[in-house]
């Protein structure tokens, strides 16, 4: 048994490192992006000036559908739209590309809820305070409701990081090459689907750990000011 | 000196200030008194526009403004900038420090050096006997020591009227006093002011002017020894219905 899992194991890591890793990363980076801007587009009231506030509402009628769009389908359909159906319009995308594309679209329309639900959880007192001290709404943002909002967010977007890490398994049916893919190919040639699965498992396990661990660390960094957390 | 002119302010249907006049001399201490949902507060927050009556105008100064038209962001700009309003849960930004806290506004909005509104904000936190917490969060003080705090943050916008609403209703009595001893000193200081409070020994030490609102109408406009010396009917029944000791429901 070890003699197996000691020659499958370069071979999944390295297909870790390559693939899952990587897509993970660059897919929540941008996903966040997407989230952020989302969310803002959402939560923020357009001034009175037309020149603003329409281009502002279609902007929040575009943002409602995004989000409908992507959590009412299957992440699986949304990848194979994207690869093997944009083809036929005349879009053809690398495999990677095409899953960087669908997992932080997916992933941009359920954080964006996360995040805006904490600017929500942000009292208006806070608001009140900071226009009478005559703040913009942008001033107040960046050095009041976002910083107390982020606290709040960090379980809830380490739940969307940590899903999506393992989210990126459905990427071989894409045909990318991650770890899970190789476990598969493996399997095919050592007939040890129990071995070959659980180390896949215990793989994708590792990395959520490491994981959990960061979200410990920013969570204690960013509640220092919280009342009990001696940070 | 601010001069609020028929002032009507609605929510729903239901009218919470009705047609006000009234006005709010420099250099003076008004207190504002009345029942619990009267409007005392909506009227104050109506002089910093965090709320916005339907119709009525505004005079504070120069700057003359009137509700019911769309007000630029500048002139909105300049009446905050001469108003700076003190909550009553202190609201303060507990993300940041105490002496964040003071100095993030005049930093941003004033554009004043780290170096000045940081000494300018240590000055106040000393007038207020909290020099050494100045690196402290607020979750780590008390309700009076914060409330003392938003004072300061106040001042350090060095506005033209301070704006109080009821800044000692959450506070156990001798957090209370520390606030009011403050309050107190300023008003000696000529600083102008504008107090919504529901303590009557208070308003009748530091008040220049009463203003009682009963059901978004003024019922009374005048100097305290008025106000409390020889009151109207309903005044007498209202400060009777407050006053432990004289309560007829006792006798």
């Amino acid at each position: 048994m070890w003699h197996i899992i000691i020659t499958s194991l370069p071979e999944m890591i390295s297909a870790m490192l390559q693939y899952t890793i990587p897509l993970a990363i660059i897919s929540f980076i941008l996903g966040l992006i997407l989230a952020v801007l989302t969310a803002l587009i959402k939560f923020i009231e357009p001034s009175e000036n037309k020149l603003i506030k329409y281009p502002w509402l279609a902007l929040r009628a575009i943002a409602n559908f995004y989000v409908w769009l992507f959590r009412s389908t299957p992440l699986l359909v949304q990848l194979f739209i994207i690869f093997f159906g944009l083809p036929s319009a005349g879009i053809e995308l690398s495999p990677f590309i095409a899953a960087v594309i669908g997992f932080s679209m997916n992933t941009g329309a359920y954080a964006s809820e996360t995040i805006r639900s904490a600017l929500l959880s942000v009292p208006q007192d806070q608001w009140d305070a900071a226009f009478t001290l005559n703040f913009t709404t942008r001033q107040t943002l960046m050095k009041i409701v976002l910083p107390q909002a982020v606290r709040i967010a960090l379980p809830p977007l380490s739940n969307s990081f940590i899903g999506l890490v393992k989210d990126t398994s459905l990427a071989s049916s894409i045909t990318i090459l991650e770890m899970f893919q190789v476990s598969q190919q493996i399997t095919a040639k050592n007939y040890q689907p129990l071995l070959m699965y659980s180390l896949a498992a215990f793989l994708y396990a590792v990395v959520c750990s490491l994981l959990t661990l960061l979200q410990h660390y920013l969570e204690r960094r960013t509640s220092k000011y919280v009342k009990g957390s001696e940070a | 000196m601010i001069s609020l002119k028929n002032v009507v302010k609605k929510y729903g249907s239901k009218e919470v200030l009705k047609n006000l006049n009234v006005d709010f001399p420099d250099g003076k201490t008004t207190v504002i008194l009345g029942p619990s949902g009267s409007g005392k507060s909506t009227l104050l927050r109506s002089l910093d526009l965090l709320v916005r009556p339907e119709s009525g105008t505004l005079d504070f100064g120069d700057i003359s403004l009137d509700y019911s038209q769309p007000v630029s962001k500048k002139k909105s700009f300049d009446i905050r900038k001469k108003t700076s309003m003190v909550f009553q849960n202190w609201n303060l930004f507990p993300n940041l420090t105490v002496l964040q806290n003071i100095t993030t506004a005049p930093m941003t909005v004033l554009k004043q050096s780290k170096v000045d509104a940081e000494k300018h904000a240590k000055i106040l936190l000393g007038q207020v006997g909290l020099a050494e917490y100045a690196d402290r969060y607020p979750s780590q003080l008390s309700g009076g020591q914060q409330q003392r705090i938003s004072i300061c943050r106040a001042l350090a916008m060095n506005p033209e009227y301070i704006l109080l609403d009821e800044p000692t209703s959450a506070l156990d009595p001798e957090l209370e006093t520390q606030v009011l001893l403050i309050l107190g000193e300023l008003s000696k200081m000529n600083q102008s002011m504008i107090i919504v409070t529901h303590n009557m020994d208070f308003a009748r030490s530091v008040a220049d002017k009463i203003v009682f609102v009963e059901d978004g109408d003024i019922l009374f406009d005048g100097t305290p020894d008025d106000f409390f010396n020889h009151p109207t009917t309903r005044i007498r029944d209202f400060l009777s219905g407050i006053t432990f000791n004289d309560n007829e429901a006792l006798k």
